[in-house]
């Protein structure tokens, strides 16, 4: 499945990437696969999202989509299917902080 | 002629100036990695043109850079620097026990041989090294497990290893500072390490002559003299004569002696500098003067710099990695503050001109001579 990827501009940079990505999943769409195939696509990622070791998010890291926070969702639960059709995309988001 | 290339590490990216030897006209390159921390950039003394830069930030964690080219162009390398084996705990600012937990590379530090091996200071305390020029990168346990560890604690800024001198004419010595536990020194590479504080006394911990547990600043060496350390402690400058077995104050007249960094003339192994700061609990100059203060006699007798610095309403603070020195003659000191200006004195400190008056919050400066 192409799922459509945006992500915040700090790790565009780091990705050399322009606008959103897309990233082709095998298997069920989840944030777990999601983010294995765009870590494989783009390993300078590793570490930037979620820790390298545990896989947990990291704390100021969000997932949206659809108009919904899915941050704290398992990260096997299959994504909408919104996002896994690529009718809508998959946000990766700095959580609004200070600095 | 000969150039100079410097390195500066900000809260919110990179900046690299450049100049010709004589280190009046700057040229301005950044920033990069824009409004990620840059808590230190340096290049490798034996290829100045590698350089290695940590990047940093809340939101999206540790990434180490990497320049082949003199900082033209840079690429992600490894940035997984775990722990090995059970962390246990040191201790919180409370007294309670904490476990370990990564949070950023403060210092890199090259090999002074090979372009590929470089050395990582990370909070909470610990050392890393990499030489497969970044890729991956191993913890030299044996300071993480030393058995005093469980005694560390935090400084204000954290549980940091900020300073990794390597001996130039012992390959197998290194010493390494820790806020707050103070210096070690290991003389097989890393391996084992004795803490090296004998004569410290600080007086914000119980034992104020404790082995461990010593706020230092900051460790300085001359590269012709490596058993002669010079040391900004929380309070206190220091200086020790036996590679840190034992240590004497040296703070002499100057007007304060808290500070943060400290540096030794390229060619005058008893020059050295120092940039006092008012106290502990307010980090900025005395009297709103930037004055950097010179000992040509290893200590005690300090002479304050202050052609070209502003001499009121300055309070800024300097930080610990924020001074470097250029090895061009005469010697060239550099330093950055957290107002973001970067000064030089292309004079050993005896006149300074900003490079750059408004840069983000320097974190750290490095300087590099090329042919």
């Amino acid at each position: 499945m192409i799922v459509r990827v945006v992500l915040p501009a700090h790790l565009r940079t780091l990705a050399h990437l322009d606008g959103e990505v897309k990233v082709d999943v095998e298997g069920p769409v989840t944030q777990r696969s999601v983010l294995d195939t765009l870590e494989a696509d783009y390993p300078m990622l590793r570490g930037t999202m979620r820790d390298q070791v545990t896989q947990q998010r990291r704390a100021f890291v969000r997932f949206f989509a659809c108009q919904e926070d899915l941050s704290h969702e398992s990260p096997d639960a299959p994504l909408p299917d919104a996002v896994a059709s690529g009718a809508e995309p998959f946000l990766i988001v700095g959580a609004m902080a200070g600095g | 002629m000969s150039r100079v290339r410097v390195l500066v590490g900000t809260r919110k990216g990179a900046f690299v100036l450049t100049a010709d030897g004589l280190r009046q006209r700057w040229d301005v390159s950044g920033p990069h990695f824009g409004g990620w921390e840059l808590y230190h950039l340096k290049g490798s003394p034996a290829d100045p043109n590698r350089l290695y830069a940590s990047q940093s930030s809340s939101w999206f964690g540790q990434v180490i850079q990497r320049s082949n080219d003199g900082g033209q162009t840079w690429e992600t390398v490894g940035n997984k620097l775990l722990y090995e084996g059970v962390t246990g705990t040191h201790l919180w600012s409370d007294g309670t026990p904490r476990p370990w937990e990564f949070a950023r590379v403060w210092h890199l530090e090259p090999s002074l041989t090979d372009p590929d091996t470089v050395y990582a200071g990370i909070q909470d305390a610990a050392l890393f090294r990499s030489s497969d020029g970044g890729q991956t990168w191993q913890e030299l346990t044996g300071l993480r497990t030393h058995k005093s560890a469980p005694l560390w604690q935090p400084g204000a800024g954290g549980m940091c290893l900020h300073t990794i001198l390597l001996d130039p004419s012992r390959p197998d010595r290194m010493f390494i500072a820790i806020s707050a536990a103070g210096v070690f020194r290991s003389d097989d590479a890393g391996k084992t390490w004795r803490p090296m504080n004998r004569g410290l006394q600080s007086e914000g911990i119980p034992d104020p002559t404790a082995e461990v547990g010593h706020c230092v600043h900051r460790i300085a060496m001359h590269r012709s003299r490596p058993d002669v350390l010079f040391m900004q402690k929380h309070w206190d400058v220091m200086r020790s004569d036996d590679a840190g077995e034992s240590w004497r104050e040296i703070s002499g007249n100057l007007p304060t002696d808290f500070g943060f960094p400290i540096d030794v003339h390229a060619h005058e192994p008893e020059t050295i500098y120092v940039v006092p700061i008012k106290s502990d609990s307010e980090h900025y100059l005395p009297e709103g003067k930037l004055r950097v203060y010179r000992s040509r006699t290893g200590g005690n007798e300090w002479e304050a710099l202050t052609k070209g610095l502003p001499q009121r309403d300055c309070y800024v603070n300097v930080l610990r990695d924020s001074m470097a020195v250029d090895s061009l003659d005469p010697c060239g000191v550099y330093f950055g503050t957290t107002g973001g200006q970067v000064y030089v004195s292309p004079d050993a400190g005896d006149s300074w001109a900003p490079i750059v008056r408004d840069l983000p919050s320097v974190v750290s400066v490095e300087v590099q001579t090329l042919p």
